[in-house]
């Protein structure tokens, strides 16, 4: 009997503010604890929270790179439960009137085909504190710098069918956060956390089964693999004729499995109710349509662009979309070089391999996208052959300069002079007279012999095309 | 034949008077802060109307005061003495909100209406008494105990802003500030024959001032009249970006309105607030004020609020929900008190808690979180919140007619100590005729009319959003005209 799997995303992203949704407070990652928080993250009494405009921004920003419908009016909300690093003893949220709703994307599965997937809605809402167990014997320290941080959590309709598919749509939003500039998407730091509702059905059912919330999915490998485990994991369980129960699990990745953390039953209640300190979110469409002016050509866009108007496969339209600086930097390069394919080819060929060798990122490559452009020129009007290039671009890369600049220190000018290269035939054709007469009796495979032979006279630098025609000239029978 | 007429003593000015001698010369803020923190001294024991005094900052800030005055500058409250409810933060000192939980609280920073009032030049003489925080209406729910009526040291003075008013009424203080979320100023005003104004909500910044029910809560003025009501609120009223429910409206010249004619005025007398538990000495009081503003002009008409009697069972469902919410950082964990040596983190919460909340915030703590929980916020917060509509739509029609509203501040006079301490039904009906406005939102104010055996009565106007200066106005042409709001408890 088969199965099908079924799964849902919860998605908290970070947004990009300098302060605080609720607090003037910085937002900066990594300072000492605890200050980063003002009066208003501790929970102080009296204090009340002031929205910060610049998040509802980035939320609608969002809202419209997923063809989400903005609500005109949304409200915030307090779920209200006890823990030490939420200081009100609440958490400000959305709940029934989020400001983001049903929006989707597409994400393309390994078979190339395209899926879009529903996104239910995404909303505002305050990051808690942090507890900090290991670093006090019997104790627990509490790090309040990240109370009041602004989040989007973006929860997904359970349209996934696989654990790839799971990963291939987180990635798909954190390419466009980062895309978008709404968040820097930094999964280590914490700004963008993955929660995954798992569940499984036999093919053909049309019920949901129950699921489970997975939790401490830091990295979109652990993601898939949590989901793959989990999906057996409750297969096993159905198959032996036991069941699924509701609960949230966690995910140790040392053992590569789900552990139970808490139960349905052991469940909150939130008690939802309209934060009275908040007047609801009421957005005219001058400020959705000010919000949005600025959105950039989005990755599907772009990559689509790329196949039409450069001529390039599906899969370098992907690589080269992967993010927007890398998008950028390609474009740059193929305007400064005048031919995409070509800079199709060193941007995901040479460049992407020196920056996966000296682990950089794109926005750190000592190659400026005018540089490979300069380089291209080069080439195509047959300054360097291309082989050489690979060597400029080597030493632009090691910070030599330009690609003039390096051709001319290191003197590699192709040699097109059709006498100088004539002469250089001569002597070849006249040193090897028996490789010249097996040639001429039809041998055409010595050809080769001598083009290497040509090339490595003129240390690499002959232009290949002429050397083929005047050897074939001179070496006519 | 010479004759030598008493002069009134200074605790018998109004701010008006005491800022013309200040002004003058012939008084400094210094002698005037001296003359009030002795009659705190002398009279505060039998009173505990002050829960903390700040006599070194008050003499400081009078000093400052005098300096400013010398130099021409100021305006009409500089240099006078006033408390503040222990609800509004004050920066370095104590705010307990009367509870044993902050006990230990020092606020790093100013409430805006303590903030407003200090930049006027108010002179701040300490923190007053409170129902814990601000949970009742006699204030005997205080962790540092019941404040005693100055006109029957057996009575309650009304609650929650029962210190602030006694001290006005005793004359232990010029003016002091309180908080209404159900009438916890206009009560007790009423009941210890003062002045006492809840603005519209959202005139007055909530910044600082420790959160009861958000979506009631409002500061006001306690005073000996509405001319010194209308001196305070002109300094403590306006948009403040620190409270977003706080209004952008400007703040009218409420002492430019104070001498507008009444002719022609409308008054509604909703039948609702004149019914069954009123007190008859109370109605005939009442009914004695309403004939004087027909002499002034003003012209009488029978209104109803019909849904006013589920005002009390509505807001026993949204201040506590609000109120169980608001209450939960107060954990033990980064301030206030902390239970000693907790087994575990529930521990710590638990009797923290229990210790830290007297028995009034742990019932309504518990109605509260009742009514939100899974299954019971559609019965009763939400069906709390649609009947909060239609209360505010019987105001809306009334004021279609009327252009302000009058009846009792409350059924009745002050009543004994501890009489109504085991029946918190009976309690809450003390401001059946107070809490409609602020589930609307609604001015109101109380001010003293003839009283009963002896003890002051209230009369409550009730004006449309934002009509505080024509609220002042009305009650100050009753003052010009009668003497009621003068009569002042006997010394201690």
């Amino acid at each position: 009997m088969a199965w099908e799997t079924v799964i849902g995303l919860e998605i908290h992203t970070q947004l990009a503010t300098r302060s605080k949704i609720f607090s003037g407070a910085p937002t900066t990652f990594g300072a000492a604890p605890n200050t980063q928080a003002c009066a208003i993250d501790l929970g102080l009494p009296g204090v009340l929270p002031v929205l910060n405009r610049q998040a509802v921004v980035l939320a609608v920003r969002f809202g419209r790179a997923i063809e989400a419908e903005i609500a005109e009016r949304s409200i915030f909300a307090r779920k209200n439960y006890f823990y030490p690093d939420l200081p009100k003893g609440y958490q400000i949220s959305q709940y029934e009137l989020p400001v983001v709703g049903r929006g989707r994307v597409t994400i393309v599965l390994d078979d190339g085909s395209l899926k879009t997937i529903g996104v239910t809605r995404a909303h505002l809402e305050e990051d808690a504190g942090k507890s900090l167990h290991e670093d006090f014997h019997g104790l627990t320290g509490i790090d309040l710098n990240r109370a009041g941080t602004p989040l989007l959590e973006i929860v997904s309709e359970p349209d996934m069918r696989s654990a790839k598919e799971a990963v291939a749509y987180a990635r798909k939003i954190h390419q466009i956060v980062r895309w978008i500039g709404i968040s820097d998407g930094n999964m280590q730091e914490g700004s963008f956390r993955v929660d995954a509702n798992v569940s499984v059905r036999r093919e053909g059912e049309a019920r949901l089964g129950t699921r489970t919330e997975l939790k401490n999915l830091n990295s979109f490998r652990f993601l898939e693999k949590a989901i793959t485990f989990e999906v057996e994991r409750q297969i096993e369980l159905i198959e032996a004729g036991s069941r699924v129960v509701q609960e949230t699990r966690l995910y140790d990745p040392e053992r590569d499995e789900t552990r139970s953390m808490r139960t349905k039953e052991e469940a909150n209640d939130y008690r939802y109710f309209p934060d009275p300190d908040l007047l609801p979110l009421v957005l005219d469409t001058a400020f959705i349509e000010q919000a949005a002016a600025d959105l950039p050509e989005l990755p599907d866009a772009k990559r689509e662009r790329f196949r039409t108007a450069y001529g390039h496969t599906e899969y370098d339209a992907s690589l080269l979309t992967a993010n927007r600086e890398l998008a950028d930097y390609f474009e740059a390069v193929a305007a400064a070089g005048g031919d995409a394919k070509l800079a199709a080819n060193w941007v995901n060929g040479e460049l992407a391999a020196a920056l996966n060798r000296d682990g950089r990122e794109m926005t750190e490559s000592p190659v400026s996208a005018e540089m490979l452009g300069g380089l291209i020129t080069r080439i195509r009007d047959n300054t360097i052959s291309g082989k050489l290039a690979k060597q400029v671009f080597e030493a632009m890369w090691n910070g030599e300069g330009d690609a003039d600049a390096v051709i001319a220190a290191r003197g590699l000018k192709q040699l097109t002079d059709s006498g100088e290269i004539e002469r250089i035939i001569d002597a070849i054709v006249a040193a090897n007279p028996e490789q010249a007469a097996q040639y001429r009796s039809g041998k055409d495979k010595v050809f080769g012999f001598f083009v290497g032979q040509v090339m490595k006279a003129s240390k690499g630098k002959a232009n290949p095309q002429q050397v083929n025609e005047l050897l074939k000239a001179r070496l006519k029978p | 034949m010479a004759y030598h007429i008493e002069p009134k003593p200074l605790h018998e000015l109004t701010i008006a008077e005491l800022a013309q001698r200040l002004r003058g010369g012939k008084l400094t803020s210094v002698e005037l802060t001296h003359h009030y923190l002795e009659r705190i001294k002398r009279l505060d024991p039998q009173l505990n109307a002050f829960v903390t005094v700040a006599a070194d900052a008050a003499l400081a800030a009078a000093t400052h005061a005098d300096a400013r005055l010398a130099r021409g500058e100021g305006g009409p409250l500089t240099g006078i003495p006033i408390a503040h409810k222990d609800i509004f933060c004050t920066r370095g000192l104590r705010t307990s909100c009367g509870s044993r939980m902050l006990d230990n609280f020092i606020a790093p920073y100013d409430a805006t209406a303590v903030e407003r009032l200090a930049a006027a030049g108010a002179v701040v003489l300490g923190k007053t008494n409170m129902d814990e925080f601000a949970m009742g209406s006699s204030n005997e729910t205080s962790f540092y105990g019941p404040v005693k009526n100055p006109w029957d040291l057996d009575r309650v003075p009304g609650g929650s802003s029962g210190g602030s008013a006694a001290a006005v009424a005793a004359r232990l203080c010029a003016a002091a500030t309180g908080t209404d979320t159900g009438g916890s100023i206009r009560q007790p005003a009423a009941l210890c024959g003062i002045t006492g104004i809840k603005p519209t909500y959202g005139r007055v910044s909530r910044w600082g001032m420790i959160a009861f029910a958000s979506s009631l809560d409002q500061a006001g003025p306690m005073t000996r009249s509405a001319e010194d009501a209308a001196l305070l609120l002109q300094a403590m009223a306006g948009f403040d970006p620190r409270d977003s429910t706080s209004a952008e409206e400007a703040v009218p010249d409420y002492g430019a309105q104070l001498g507008t004619d009444l002719a022609g005025l409308r008054i509604g007398l909703p039948r609702e607030y004149f019914g069954a538990g009123l007190d008859a000495g109370v109605a005939a009081s009442i009914q004695g004020a309403i004939r004087e503003y027909e002499r002034l002009g003003a012209r009488i008409i029978d209104i109803s609020l019909p849904n006013s009697p589920l005002s009390v069972p509505v807001y026993y469902v949204v201040a506590p929900a609000e109120c169980s919410s608001n209450l939960a950082r107060f954990d033990g964990v980064r301030y206030g008190h902390r239970c000693e040596a907790p087994r575990d983190l529930e521990d710590l919460y638990k009797c923290s808690r229990a210790e830290g909340f007297g028995s009034e915030v742990k019932r309504r703590i518990m109605i509260g979180t009742y009514a939100l929980s899974a299954g019971y916020y559609d019965a009763y917060y939400l069906k709390a919140q649609q009947i909060r509509h239609l209360i505010s739509d019987d105001f809306r029609r009334a004021f279609e007619q009327v252009d302000v509203i009058m009846g009792p501040t409350s059924p009745t006079t002050a009543f004994p100590l501890g009489a109504k301490m085991d029946d918190p039904v009976a309690m809450y009906l003390n401001d059946i005729y107070t809490i409609a406005t602020n589930l609307a939102g609604l001015p109101g104010i109380s001010i003293p009319v003839a009283p009963v055996d002896g003890m002051p009565v209230g009369l409550q106007i009730i004006g449309d959003y934002f009509q505080e200066g024509r609220l002042l106005n009305i009650a100050h042409r009753l003052q010009q005209a009668t003497d009621w709001h003068l009569a002042a408890p006997p010394e201690v």
